[in-house]
């Protein structure tokens, strides 16, 4: 087709779905967030909004690229178009199945509504542009305090983002809105800009570390005082803790561990067998972080033990010894109940009712008010598992980059070239194990008390494939990577519990997917990143110098005449 | 460069059979300070096979290997410790690590930082890490690819991957260095750039026991040569008397030296270590 006419259609169409936002779209307030006002766009509608601007911004910029000089060559003006259009028409899609499942059937979706999608089909006929050329957005040299401002703002939408997902209590808004931050990062994929961002992160690690660790400090601070979504969010940091000490094993030494989270439940028992419970057997007084480091200890002799006799053989018989191990020691748990072993841990019924913490008076159960804002007893145990997710990040990354991390990934990639160079493989696959189960020891110790309870059935196979998951998904080797992938895999089911039953399926689908496009998961690892940099300066500078020469042609062509 | 001819290491005897095939029959070595020693023979005469006896990747079925006068110890790891480095036939980097970092790993035997040095950043990991880095640097810069120092060795052009291997074999401060056919694959200038190495290495005080098909590199680098036919030394002498053996040139160069190895693609494809 016709560029000449394609253009002008796909900007009407962009024009026509910023336009529909005036318009109601649902029919009934209850539905989504209240999409029926005229002249009164919801928050959902300028989501919508947003797409059809950066499309239709994209479109027009095709008109004024000669008088953009060098900024022309920055964005891929097509494909961006081509990205946000697509996101459009995908989100409407998405908009409408919600209102007409929440309303029941197509009736309660209102003219706004179709014509948020045809302008979307519309503008999505950009599809049939050109592709644009690679864009050199990646390649900017930045000023320091650019890159910085980037990230901060980043972080900062990241904050807003979750905070709105999370209070998203029914699963179609929480969707609909999963939906829109797919399209936008699709969007900001096409225009090159996280090519550009993962480098300014990567120049400016620390900045990128304090203000990740700022927003999750701050996460709190956005839920009013309401505990439930604090809940969750605990419940991800204690799963994103685990995931980073499997990580150890499975990212960086390659080894299987099928098992893990057996370490995780040692940690949890000992500190529920110690703690001030009625039902605990072997309470003692010992301030908590002396019982963290025991529950670690105790879940990384657990690990010595297993992994002695086993990682002197090949990695499939890990795989199957762990997975035992996962099996015996939830049943082990179950087994200490006082008729089939001694009681320890009052069989399939655990220890519950564990106290709260108490740090020097602060008292862990209670509300506090900071700001005026109210802070919950899950918010006191989120700051705490920050902590302690923080120290975790901090062993993993310094061991990463050490003597024993080089050696942990000469033993993933060649075990017996590793050998053959010096490498204590046994010494420092064991090391990798206890050390995983440790950290994981750790992590349940903060779980037993933040749960309030720990039973055996918490403890199954299921959790150990999530985790592995976790890993696999979120990019095997990397901090960053993992933690998405931790979030991702406890946020969804607690946000989805409508599709509850399909869980597995959607699930293992998604892996599929994974698998089949993007096998080295959502974060590729650093070392690669470091190579691209690498590549990167040179790129850089070549940029540099073709800017240069573009701007002597301009001036050249303006001092011709 | 070390004037010291006393002998490095003395392989008796050593016997490797595998079921029935014995590989390596009764194969005695002395390799003395600073030599170049070269290892020749067919296809499937057992000189890779004589390198994993060597480096503790397998145990003689019978033999004693020495390292100054020392037993070596069974283990490989504990083999470099005691100062014998190797290269592979097939390469062996590892792939998703930086070319520093892949170099860095053959500092690991001469380092001592532990996990609590790491964690915490005491001054040891620190120190050393500062030192490692360097000297990593510095066999990247001998070898020549200080420029590649961030490449993933995965990316590395092949010539390059063979020269990453001795840099990293060369960290882990060897007095004995086994090269299994380092210029298999090269080009004629890649292969005389390895020549000017190989000298370099041994003009460090080390010395080198270099497998090899390509006759002309073999005989303008070693002051000995060992041919192995079937796992038995045919022959073991100067480049010269190797050169002229009219059982060497039957066994061995039935084709003109100077054409190079028959069959270099065959060789590549032989399991090994
Ligand atoms: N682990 C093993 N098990 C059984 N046989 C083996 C083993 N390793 C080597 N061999 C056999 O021992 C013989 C010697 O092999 P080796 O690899 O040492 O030869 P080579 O001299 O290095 O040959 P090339 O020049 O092709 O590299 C071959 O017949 C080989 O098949
Ligand atoms: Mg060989």
């Amino acid at each position: 087709m016709n560029e000449n006419l394609l253009r002008p259609v796909a900007i009407a169409g962009a024009g026509l779905g910023i336009a529909s936002i005036f318009l109601p779209w649902a029919y009934g307030p209850r539905i989504l967030d209240d999409m029926t006002y005229y002249f009164g766009p919801s928050f959902l509608q300028v989501c919508y909004a947003l797409l059809a601007v950066v499309a239709l911004a994209c479109l027009v910029a095709h008109f004024f690229l000669d008088r953009m000089s060098w900024f022309a060559r920055v964005i891929a003006w097509n494909d961006a178009a081509k990205a946000a259009s697509l996101g459009a028409v995908g989100y409407a899609i998405a908009v409408i199945i919600a209102i007409a499942v929440g309303g029941g059937g197509l009736i309660n979706v209102e003219p706004g509504g179709w014509l948020a999608l045809g302008g979307g089909a519309l503008a999505a006929v950009s599809w049939f542009l050109p592709a644009s050329k690679a864009p050199i957005f990646e390649r900017l040299r930045c000023p320091k305090w650019v890159q910085i401002l980037a990230i901060a703002a980043v972080m900062a939408v990241l904050l807003f983002a979750a905070a709105f997902a999370l209070n998203q209590s029914e699963a179609d808004g929480f969707l609909v809105f999963a939906v829109f931050l797919g399209a936008a990062i699709f969007t900001f994929h096409a225009t090159g800009f996280f090519g550009w961002l993962s480098l300014a992160a990567a120049n400016n690690r620390k900045v990128l570390v304090i203000s990740a660790f700022t927003v999750a400090f701050a996460f709190p601070f956005t839920q009013n005082g309401s505990d439930a979504n604090m809940s969750v969010a605990a419940q991800v940091l204690t799963f994103a803790a685990t995931a980073i000490g499997l990580n150890i094993v499975v990212g960086l030494v390659g080894l299987l561990d099928l098992g893990y989270i057996a370490f995780l439940g040692a940690g949890a028992f000992t500190a529920a067998v110690m703690s001030k419970s009625v039902f605990a057997t072997l309470s003692v007084d010992l301030p908590f972080p002396v019982v963290a480091l025991i529950s670690g200890t105790v879940a990384a002799l657990f690990g010595l033990l297993i992994g002695t006799p086993t990682l002197r053989v090949s990695g499939d018989y890990l795989a199957i010894v762990t997975l035992a191990f996962g099996e015996i020691f939830r049943i082990t748990m179950i087994n200490l109940d006082g008729t089939d072993g001694p009681n320890i841990t009052h069989g399939s019924n655990g220890v519950p009712s564990i106290p709260n913490l108490d740090f020097f008076g602060f008292d862990f159960g209670q509300s506090h008010e900071i700001f005026g804002i109210q802070i919950g007893r899950f918010s006191n145990y989120y700051w705490l598992l920050l902590l302690v997710i923080g120290l975790i990040i901090l062993v993993f990354a310094n061991l990463n980059h050490s003597r024993i991390g080089r050696g942990w990934v000469a033993i993933r990639e060649d075990e017996m070239a590793a050998e053959s160079m010096g490498v204590n493989t046994f010494g420092l696959k064991l090391l990798a194990f206890a050390g995983g189960a440790f950290l994981a020891g750790v992590a349940g110790s903060v779980k037993a008390y933040t749960d309030t309870s720990v039973s055996p059935d918490q403890y199954v196979f299921l959790e150990s494939a999530f985790l592995l998951a976790a890993v696999v998904l979120g990019g095997m080797g990397t901090i960053m990577g993992v933690l998405i992938g931790a979030t991702l895999l406890k946020l969804l089911p607690e946000k989805l519990r409508y599709f509850e039953d399909y869980r597995l399926l959607l699930f293992g689908a998604l892996m599929v997917v994974m698998m089949r496009f993007r096998p080295e998961g959502i974060i590729a690892d650093e070392r690669r990143q470091l190579e691209f940099h690498d590549t990167d300066e040179e790129l850089a500078e070549e940029v540099e110098e073709d800017l240069t020469t573009h701007h002597a042609h301009l001036n050249a062509d303006k001092e011709l005449p | 460069m070390s004037t010291d001819r006393s002998v490095l290491l003395d392989a008796a005897h050593v016997t490797m059979r595998f079921g029935g095939l014995t590989a390596v029959d009764d194969v005695s070595l002395q390799i003395h300070h600073g030599e170049i020693v070269g290892l020749i023979g067919p296809n499937g005469a057992g000189k890779t096979t004589f390198f994993n006896c060597l480096t503790g990747l397998y145990k003689p079925t019978s033999g004693a290997v020495t390292l100054n006068g020392e037993p070596l110890p069974p283990q490989p790891r504990l083999v470099v410790k005691a100062g014998v480095a190797r290269t592979f036939q097939n390469i062996r980097l590892f792939h998703d690590m930086t070319a520093l970092e892949n170099v860095m790993v053959g500092t690991y035997c001469r380092t001592k930082t532990n996990a609590i040095d790491a964690i915490f950043r005491l001054p040891r990991h620190r120190q050393e890490e500062k030192v490692s880095t360097e000297l990593c640097k510095g066999w990247l810069d001998f070898v020549g690819l200080a420029d590649k120092a961030n490449t993933l060795a995965r990316n590395l052009p092949y010539g390059d991957q063979r020269r990453l291997e001795i840099a990293r074999a060369l960290a882990t401060k060897p007095s004995l260095l086994l090269l299994d056919e380092p210029t298999a694959g090269m080009n004629p200038n890649e292969t005389r750039q390895a020549e000017d190495l190989i000298f370099r290495i041994r003009d460090l005080g080390l010395a080198i026991l270099v497998i090899e098909h390509d006759m002309r590199f073999i005989f303008s680098l070693c002051d000995r040569v060992l041919c192995l036919v079937q796992g038995a030394v045919l022959i073991d002498g100067t480049g010269d008397e190797v050169q002229h053996d009219p059982r060497v040139i039957e066994a061995y160069l039935g084709s003109p030296a100077e054409d190079g190895p028959p069959g270099m693609a065959e060789a590549a494809e032989v399991p090994n270590a």
